[in-house]
């Protein structure tokens, strides 16, 4: 019982975020009266937007077993993170939320909120202003200090989330009355009241709203389904550019001056969240919104219409929305608002990418190769499908899989020569092989234990695996002395997948005991 | 002055073997350097350098010193050869039929070669390997010139071990075709001083490796990448090369007008374009050649154009205008108008060298306007040209004074009298194709005028005579090559007076003159400097002809003797014994025995022999004379030998170099010359 509670004043909080969209217009990110101060303004403000409420949210997530998300149609299990995530702030908020309920909807009552919460974050701001300028002289300080900064910002910020979302509460009632005047159906769901009412809203919000203005109506979409995580409306207000994956490459290209577009930041711990989209029935967590569209058809006929199927696309109507990029969370980075020669980020994933990259640890390693390690699990898949097929060698020990590539390396570098691979000895040692043992034979009789010389014996056995020693040959021209042959019959003949395997030429001895066996064969030969 | 010098010292040499201070010797007033000086003039007769060596012990240091090339028959006794030859800078092994690793690796690794050596020629030798090449690349620090062309079995790595010679100007990879772009990749990273790459019929190589071989080796002069597998995109790194002169794309069927375009942008410097047999480019493509290549002097167009029709549009016109330098324009293959040629006469600078070998189209009228425009002509290739009659003859005597180079084989409309206005008006010519003409002697006659004459063709000229044999070897003392191959009207007396006049003709072919006896062989053998002698299917010369030839002849390198029944083995022994240069002998249909085959196994250069229907010769007669003759690169036998043959022989033989060409011709009855004309004929007709 307790679960659905905390459900139903989930879906809640939802509605709000849902409503706020659909009629002010993203009111939260661009308050049409103060446009000036947006440099200034939005930037805190949206941290305190989806920043704050997700920090203990996402910590916990990655805990949960997956398995919870897993079952579509018991909405008895959903949400199973959210008692831990909004517990706290959620009771409060809900009592909030209780009052505003009743009221009906003022817009002055809104403003003068709105208003107080500008100060509010102003306030904050200075203050974590304050700590970012002396964090760096102050770096040996105790831990102690830094703990109690964080918690005066983090009551800080709870307490303007608080008021933000009592205010955006404050919406609630008039969607619930428009939705009762245009008397929608409401599924039979096992949900609470309200959660029904805000499936439906969502279709039907979005139905009417697409003839007049699709902005609204797919916002309203793009909200609707994961009132849970702030993030979302990021990730799918630029869903379709979820496509380009180096973010850095595509950002370098723009040169949007400073101030034209609004700079949002993630926490660390949000970037590194999962999943940002998730279905409000079930709790099942997806990467991508059209992911989770598709699952939600499996939830009724009323996800099946073409509009709740339809991607999100921007509107490129009358009202021009604010171009917004993205900064890295850690300081110092390029990529940082804060650096001098600040280069935002497009998207959210973008964002993600980049911080995975760039400042977290590569935790998954290729399991072929075992060499090469990555940060973004797209990025090992991506390497995996290729590993071991990387046949185009160059001297410097990298591999490419497309010769094309190899040779724009070697053109880039001076002294990068490409590298011949080992396997490639077999069709020239055999017509020599023969040729050379038939006319020693001829001449010696059986030479091969008669040879004094050791450039003899090298000859014959240069012949027999030619190719082979080759590179070896190429890297230490001592490989020819003939010294070389004792000691390294230990080493095993590398193969091309060796993890070490684009090295693997470079150790003479594992060239040397492929040609000593090969001068084995020949002699056996010759005796037989 | 030579004879003058070795007399004297031969006379003198009593005096010579203990002490070369000894102050009686005159040659002791000549330092060292003077006498490498006189022997730099003697040096392209090898044999001279050989005598001389051979007066005394002075003499052998002094020519051991200063050799700097070599071109051994056998690798065997390499070790001695390369410490007698410590200045040796080029060896050529293209005559070794055997050069394995262990060869290269002695070469490197000797002492006084390795610093030395700067150039080698393995362009025939097979049994290297990459290892050997590596060794050979890594301790001759100086190598400059490589030439590992035909090494059909050369993998990437070989190219590998090539590119270690990081001194490398000049590589010559023909026919490599088992090296791919990496191998190209190593050597163009590897040999950075590169002037001269030719790459032609590597067919592994692409656009990868020779873009970068255009980006890394910015020294190269020439670039030979014909028939390669390349297209439009390799083009735009060939065009930065600052030095190009030479580019040869002949047959890169990838590369278009497109390609074509884009390398008229750079490669100022170019002087040789070949873009022969390019499917892909059009006579669209052509004109902006001119626009590009101010300083281009040899263009070649044969057989490109798709429809072969060399249509010569006014933009050609305008770009061949400007090409100001061109003074080769070859268009071999090329269908040519009227029109064509008449613009082509327009608007080209003067040439100096036009090829329309196998043209159709070339006509009396269009042929008439471009020589009159091209009057410092000098060689002219009419091959094939059928239609051209006494007309052009007339034009081009008149206009083309200065020629040297005139072929006409197989031009049958021009008639008799048209050879009387070339005797007469080409005083210069030096070389002359009229094989298969309608000449006869009186034409001869005034051929004989062109006393410099130096190659002449007269195959298939049915209607001369010993007469007009006689007339050109009283008067063209320079004579080099004679070709009567089929003009049966020729007999002993025409040769001998050849003979006689021509003391330096080195080539002879009288194949299939049935009238030649032992008389023309034996004034023939008054020829010193002959190396090749063909008489197919003369069954009147015998032995004694042959022997009388090789006798006298000691430069005789090739000898065709088929079908000449009455040679047997008694004209072996003296060829055994006297020429000990011959490389090439041909011998079926004749009537030598085994005993024959096996005494020219002391013919220690023969490579190639040709041994089909001897009907003496019996396999272990044939085993023996195999396994004899130790510098075989090459055997024709006929099938049923192979069975015959040990197995175990042939591998032996295989391994030390040679390869066998196996025949199953059947026995064919000779025809007489005119017979055999119209059989060809008949073919054609029937065709």
């Amino acid at each position: 019982m307790k679960d659905l509670k905390i459900d139903t004043e989930d879906n809640l909080h939802a509605e709000a975020w849902a409503k706020s969209t659909a009629r002010n217009k993203l009111p939260k990110h661009v308050p049409p009266d103060h446009p000036s101060q947006y440099g200034n303004f939005s930037l805190p403000r949206n941290q305190q937007n989806w920043v704050d409420p997700s920090v203990p949210d996402h910590t916990l997530r990655p805990q949960e077993p997956y398995e919870g998300f897993n079952q579509p149609s018991e909405n008895q299990s959903n949400h199973p993170h959210n008692p831990s995530s909004v517990q706290d702030i959620g009771l409060q908020m809900n009592d909030i939320i209780e009052i505003n309920k009743i009221l009906d909807w003022d817009p002055r009552t809104m403003l003068s909120n709105l208003s107080f919460l500008k100060q509010k974050i102003h306030q904050l701001q200075d203050l974590v202003d304050l700590i970012v300028g002396r964090r760096s002289p102050t770096m040996g300080r105790p831990d102690e200090l830094v703990t109690q900064q964080q918690q005066l910002i983090t009551a800080d910020l709870t307490s303007i989330i608080v008021q933000l979302i009592s205010t955006a509460g404050s919406l609630l009632p008039s969607v619930k009355n428009s939705l009762s005047a245009a008397g929608p159906s409401i599924p039979a769901e096992q949900l609470g009241q309200l959660g029904g009412v805000i499936l439906n809203t969502s279709s039907s919000v979005n139905a009417a709203a697409l003839p007049l203005s699709s902005d609204g109506g797919t916002k309203v979409i793009a909200d609707q389904p994961n009132p849970v995580d702030p993030t979302s409306h990021l990730v799918i207000e630029h869903l379709d550019e979820h496509e380009s994956k180096d973010e850095e490459d595509v950002e370098d290209g723009e040169n949007l001056p400073p101030g034209s577009y609004e700079i949002l930041q993630l926490e660390k711990e949000e970037i590194l969240a999962p999943h940002t989209h998730f279905c409000t029935i079930c709790g099942k967590g997806f990467k991508r919104d059209a992911n989770l569209r598709m699952h939600m058809r499996g939830h009724g006929d009323e996800y099946k219409t073409p509009a709740a199927l339809a991607k999100p696309h921007k509107d490129t109507g009358s009202e021009p929305v604010l171009i917004k990029r993205y900064s890295c969370p850690y300081v110092g980075c390029k990529r940082n608002k804060d650096h001098k020669k600040f280069q935002p980020l497009k998207t959210i994933l973008c964002v993600k990418n980049h911080y995975k990259r760039t400042h977290c640890d590569k935790r998954y390693t290729c399991s072929r190769c075992n060499t090469k390690k990555f940060s973004v699990i797209a990025d090992l898949k991506t390497h995996e499908k290729h590993c071991g097929k990387d046949k185009w060698l160059c001297s410097c020990g990298t591999t490419f899989s497309r010769k094309d590539k190899l040779f724009g390396h070697i053109t880039l570098f001076q002294g990068h020569t490409p590298a011949i691979p080992l396997d490639e000895a077999k069709g020239q040692a055999g017509p020599s092989t023969q040729g050379e043992t038939n006319e020693e034979s001829h001449k010696l009789g059986n030479m091969n234990f008669g040879f004094a010389s050791d450039g003899e014996v090298q000859d014959l056995m240069e012949d027999v695996k030619g190719m082979v020693d080759e590179p070896s040959g190429y890297y230490s021209p001592l490989t020819f002395d003939s010294s070389n042959f004792g000691g390294f019959n230990e080493f095993p003949r590398p193969s091309f997948d060796d993890p070490e395997g684009a090295f693997s030429f470079l150790i003479p001895g594992s060239c040397n005991y492929t040609r000593k066996s090969g001068g084995e064969s020949t002699s056996t030969n010759n005796l037989s | 002055m030579k004879k003058q010098k070795l007399s004297s010292s031969s006379s003198s040499s009593s005096s010579f073997h203990s002490d070369r201070e000894n102050s009686n010797n005159p040659f002791d007033a000549l330092s060292d350097e003077i006498v490498f000086l006189i022997l730099d003039h003697l040096l392209p007769r090898s044999l001279d350098a050989k005598s001389f060596s051979l007066v005394c012990k002075s003499f052998y240091s002094i020519e051991s010193l200063h050799r700097r090339h070599l071109r051994p028959l056998r690798t065997r006794h390499l070790p001695s050869v390369l410490s007698r030859y410590p200045n040796l800078s080029r060896l050529d092994l293209s005559l070794c039929p055997r050069v394995s690793d262990s060869t290269l690796d002695l070469l490197s690794s000797f002492p006084s070669v390795s610093p030395s050596l700067r150039s080698i020629d393995l362009s025939r030798s097979r049994f290297f390997t990459s290892s050997g090449l590596s060794s050979l690349a890594l301790r001759c620090s100086n190598l400059v010139d490589v030439d590992v062309s035909n090494a059909t079995d050369m993998r990437d790595a070989g190219a590998a071990a090539l590119a270690q010679a990081k001194n490398l100007e000049r590589l010559r990879m023909t026919r490599c075709k088992m090296v791919t772009d990496i191998g190209i990749g190593c050597v163009a990273v590897g040999c950075r001083k590169l002037k001269e790459l030719v790459l032609k019929w590597c067919l592994g190589v692409g656009d990868l490796g020779v873009g970068l071989v255009a980006v890394k080796c910015k020294e190269l002069r020439t670039l030979d990448v014909s028939y390669l597998p390349i297209s439009n995109k390799c083009v735009p790194s060939i065009v930065k090369l600052p030095y190009l002169e030479d580019l040869f794309l002949e047959g890169c069927y990838g590369i278009d007008d497109d390609g074509l375009a884009v390398l008229k942008d750079g490669c100022n410097s170019l002087k040789t374009l070949d873009i022969s047999s390019c499917q892909s480019i059009s006579h669209v493509g052509i004109p902006s050649i001119g626009s590009g290549y101010a300083s281009l002097k040899h263009l070649n167009l044969s057989y490109g154009i798709p429809v072969r029709v060399f249509k010569v549009t006014p933009t050609l016109a305008d770009g061949l205008k400007k090409l100001s330098m061109l003074q080769t324009l070859k268009l071999d293959g090329c269908m040519v108008t009227i029109s064509g040629l008449k613009a082509l006469g327009d608007c080209c600078a003067s040439l100096t060298e036009i090829s329309l070998s196998k043209c159709a189209g070339v006509t009396d009228e269009g042929l008439s306007f471009l020589v009159t425009k091209h009057g410092q002509l000098k060689k002219f290739d009419l091959t094939c040209c059928r239609k051209i009659t006494e007309v052009s003859i007339a034009h081009i005597t008149r206009s083309c004074t200065a020629l040297t180079s005139l072929r006409m084989e197989s031009c049958t409309l021009v008639p008799k009298e048209a050879f009387m206005l070339i005797g007469q008006r080409c005083a210069y010519l030096e070389e002359l194709d009229l094989t298969e003409n309608e000449i006869d002697d009186e034409g001869l006659e005034y051929i004989s005028r062109c006393t410099r004459i130096r190659v002449l063709k007269l195959g298939i000229c049915l209607d001369i005579t010993d007469k007009g044999l006689s007339c050109i070897g009283a008067s063209c003392p320079e004579l080099i090559e004679l070709d009567l191959y089929r003009s049966a009207g020729v007999t002993d007396t025409g040769i001998s007076s050849i003979a006689r006049g021509c003391p330096n003709l080195e080539m002879i072919n009288v194949a299939y003159c049935n009238g030649i006896t032992d008389t023309s062989l034996a004034a023939l053998s008054k020829c010193s400097s002959l190396n090749t002698l063909e008489c197919r299917g003369c069954p009147l010369v015998t032995s004694v002809g042959i022997s009388a030839v090789a006798v006298s002849c000691r430069q005789l390198t090739k000898l065709d003797i088929k079908k000449c029944g009455n040679i047997d083995d008694s004209g072996m022994i003296p060829l055994a014994r006297h020429s000990q240069n011959l490389r090439q002998i041909n011998l079926s249909y004749t009537s030598v025995t085994d005993v024959g085959l096996l005494s020219l196994a002391s013919v220690s250069c023969l490579q190639s022999m040709t041994i089909l229907h001897l009907k003496g010769l019996t396999a272990s007669g044939l085993a023996a004379a195999l396994l004899a003759c130790g510098g075989l690169t090459k055997v024709k036998l006929q099938t049923l030998f192979r069975s015959k043959l040990p197995h175990l022989l042939l591998n032996h033989l295989e391994a030390r170099g040679c390869t066998f060409h196996w025949r199953n011709k059947v026995f064919q009855v000779e025809v007489d010359a005119k017979c055999w004309k119209l059989q060809i004929e008949d073919d054609n007709t029937v065709e």
